[in-house]
């Protein structure tokens, strides 16, 4: 076993029949590293799906074919895993993670549409915050090994730095050149670390934000992992907006709810999510439609400037 | 494309590159004679080129009498439209492109031409007529059409239709919308002349060509809980001869041949082509290499060629355990398909040709190299379409990606190759050795030219 405290990787998790620490020889370290590689692998490979599924163009429609390839890959990385029982770890640390949150409640508010689907999945009645914690809001050294786990997972999955502006309520976002920036460094976190999570973070605080992502992405996880079980949105308070709505074809939204994800992009957040309640069910906020011209100005713009 | 050097400071390329995205062409078809070449792009325009009628232009296989060099027609531009505008999906706040997926031609009638275009939702059936000729000599309008004084009038005239500047005159004859709720990859015109089948990601439909406001649903894999949804249609094509029989092809590498006589809805399929996978060689990106990209079948009716990432498949109608012919498109990046995965190309959908007499078949590939392969030897070749190598009417060389072994002048290496540069769409002529490459935003068309002091066919180059 290793001493307490040492940085644990997921991978690791399999060497542990193998790597007793006396009887090791050449061949079977040899074969130790081919297995961890090929579970670092298959992780990696694991996180770039995830992603893949949640970014999307919420401009336009995202290409089913792509989503439904990718999302089937996911599964059958699920279900390797879960034959050979790091599939059962991973979940366990999640969901201790998961008991072991608090959710606060000047974060990064997320709107009804969120907070339906966490109802009907969890029966809280408050507003989760939205997928807050990037690299940045790292754990101290001293957390736990399985949260370490979890948040290598997390990692991939969350977005936007915790240093952004607090409000993402409509009307009050703007193109807050801090945010942006905060952005960019982001993604290069994002993409270059692998499972590293133990990095600066320091004091309660970043714990606190920690533990708040991992309660985002254990639903996160839940939410793409599980079976891609679509939690049919809560009701409607509004019988007016339920009939209006009552001819769509409502199963269509909730694959791509799932399958495209309700996190933000890094590069998209604040434009991404109010697209993303706009477009993924009735939506009742009322200034999103308002907001929604100058959205699609901004990101045209942003796309020049972006050139992407 | 490949104009700007590094003369400027500043980085213009993502403004070219911005400004220049409409102009991808996203599709190409050559009518049913082969006269007429239509391109769609990414902005929604449509533009048709069609073949000079040279005097002596002689039929394939012979020498023209022009030249030496055998001056055979080109291609020139005979017309170009909007076809599809951008267009906005309210109830779910998504854009809908204005991309054209597919160009179908019909089958002559008579003199004007008729193809369907469609983007992700909508069909149009566009109507290519030439004027060439207006009637004068009226008795009661002038030259300028002014209403003549019925008192100057002495005596009667025919009028006549005299010739005028040739005009091609191009109009929307029918607008097939709201058939689909997933996006059209397929569309098809069926061999009764009458009707075609466009398919989505989840459904194909069968449309009567002259009735807009209703279409038959024909194959419906959408399952009842979208959660169970792991296969979608990636395209569909009637049989050449058979009204009746049509195939479609899935993202799990099967084939569904059906036959619209057995029933209505043709969910269950009448021969299911699949080859079974060799446990040997599986991985995470088994399945989605195997996904099918494009069908067609030959012009005989006798074969289907498919087109996944790596590979091109013959398959015999009569024979569904697996293919009889498997081509290797570009088995190098076999290795490298964990990087391919998470630039997106490896869900780059190419498309695959056959030659007229359905002896050679022609698939792209990356860094503007495009494969040919001759079912007889079972040999490919490898050819290039890129503006800086091939000069108009110069020789094609064959290109070589060096995979080890012994390197030559000119092989390139795979790690040099350019993803962005991907041949996806493709046509070839009807009846001659003419075939059409679309590169990003530059159509080639080459042409075979039989040289008259050997046997071996080169390909000269016309590019557009």
């Amino acid at each position: 076993m290793f001493p307490k405290g040492t940085k644990r990787k997921f991978s690791d998790s399999r060497e542990e029949p193998v790597a007793g620490g006396e009887d090791v020889n050449q061949s079977s370290l040899a074969a130790v590293r081919m297995l961890s590689s090929y579970s670092l692998q298959r992780q990696s490979l694991l996180d770039m799906s995830l992603i893949k599924l949640q970014l999307c163009h919420m401009l336009v429609e995202p290409n089913l074919c792509r989503s439904v390839l990718i999302a089937n890959t996911v599964r059958q990385i699920q279900e390797e895993m879960t034959q050979d029982g790091t599939w059962q770890i991973m979940t366990q640390a999640l969901s201790a993670a998961n008991a072991a949150a608090q959710c606060s409640a000047d974060r990064l508010v997320a709107t009804e549409v969120l907070c339906r689907q966490t109802e009907a999945a969890q029966g809280e009645q408050v507003p989760k915050p939205f997928p807050v914690v990037g690299s940045e809001g790292c754990p101290a050294k001293e957390v736990l090994e399985e949260e370490a786990a979890a948040a290598e997972v997390g990692m991939t999955m969350s977005t936007v730095s915790p240093q952004a502006p607090t409000s993402y309520l409509p009307g009050t976002f703007g193109m807050d050149p801090c945010w942006e920036e905060e952005e960019t460094g982001e993604d290069d976190d994002d993409e270059e670390e692998e499972e590293d999570s133990e990095e600066c973070g320091s004091g309660s605080e970043g714990e606190e934000r920690e533990r708040d992502s991992l309660v985002e992405d254990t639903r996160t996880a839940e939410q793409v992992f599980g079976t891609f079980e679509i939690k049919n949105p809560a009701p409607s308070p509004d019988p007016a907006l339920e009939e209006l709505f009552s001819d769509v074809d409502a199963s269509y939204y909730d694959l791509d709810t799932v399958l495209t994800g309700m996190q933000s992009v890094p590069k998209m957040g604040p434009y991404d999510l109010l697209e993303s309640l706009s477009s993924h069910g009735p939506s009742p906020l009322s200034s999103s439609t308002s907001c929604r011209s100058d959205l699609n100005e901004l990101d045209h713009i942003m796309e020049i400037i972006v050139g992407s | 494309m490949g104009e700007d050097t590094e003369s400027s400071k500043v980085n213009h390329s993502f403004l070219r590159d911005y400004v220049t995205e409409a102009d991808v062409i996203s599709t190409v078809e050559f009518n049913h004679t082969g006269d007429l070449l239509a391109t769609g792009d990414k902005g929604g325009r449509v533009v048709v080129f069609q073949r000079e009628t040279v005097v002596g232009h002689k039929p394939k296989g012979e020498l023209d009498q022009v030249g030496e060099t055998g001056e055979s027609g080109e291609y020139n531009v005979y017309s170009t439209f909007q076809s599809h505008e951008p267009d906005f999906d309210y109830l779910k706040s998504l854009e809908i492109e204005e991309k054209i997926n597919k160009i179908r031609w019909l089958p002559q009638q008579n003199a004007a031409h008729f193809l369907l275009s469609t983007n992700d939702k909508t069909i149009k059936l566009w109507k290519v007529s030439e004027r060439d000729k207006q009637p004068e000599g009226y008795n009661l309008k002038d030259e300028e059409g002014r209403v003549k004084d019925i008192s100057t009038v002495t005596s009667l005239q025919v009028p006549v239709l005299r010739p005028t500047d040739l005009m091609v005159e191009v109009r929307p004859r029918r607008v097939f919308s709201n058939g689909h709720t997933y996006h059209v990859n397929s569309i098809s015109v069926n061999s009764d002349g009458e009707t075609y089948l466009s398919a989505d990601d989840l459904r194909i439909n069968m449309w009567h060509l002259g009735i807009t406001d209703r279409s038959f649903n024909i194959v419906d894999i959408k399952p009842a809980n979208m959660e169970e949804l792991t296969e979608v249609i990636t395209a569909a094509e009637f049989h050449p001869h058979h009204c009746h029989l049509f195939v479609y092809s899935s993202s799990k590498g099967s084939l569904r041949l059906c036959d619209m006589r057995a029933s209505a809805l043709c969910d269950r399929h009448t021969k299911l082509f699949e080859e079974p996978e060799d446990p040997g060689s599986r991985s995470f990106f088994s399945e989605i290499v195997s996904s099918v990209s494009d069908v067609k079948f030959s012009h005989n009716g006798r074969y289907l060629l498919t087109r996944d990432y790596l590979t091109a498949k013959v398959w015999d109608l009569h024979m569904e355990k697996g293919p009889v012919e498997t081509y290797q498109v570009h088995d190098y990046l076999r290795t490298k398909l964990c990087s391919l995965y998470e630039n997106d190309c490896i869900f780059d959908k190419f498309e695959c040709v056959w030659n007229s007499s359905d002896s050679v078949i022609m698939t792209g590939a990356y860094n503007s190299f495009f494969r040919m392969f001759d079912r007889e030897t079972g040999r490919g070749v490898t050819l290039e379409a890129w503006r800086e190598t091939s000069k108009p009417r110069a020789v094609l060389r064959t290109r070589r990606i060096y995979t080890g072994g012994k390197r030559r002048r000119g092989d390139v290496g795979v790690d040099s190759l350019d993803f962005t540069k991907k041949i996806l769409h493709m046509a070839w002529h009807p009846e001659e050795n003419i075939i059409a490459i679309a590169s990003t935003n530059n159509l080639y068309i080459f042409q075979d030219r039989v040289s008259p002091d050997t046997q071996d066919p080169d390909l000269g180059s016309n590019t557009i």
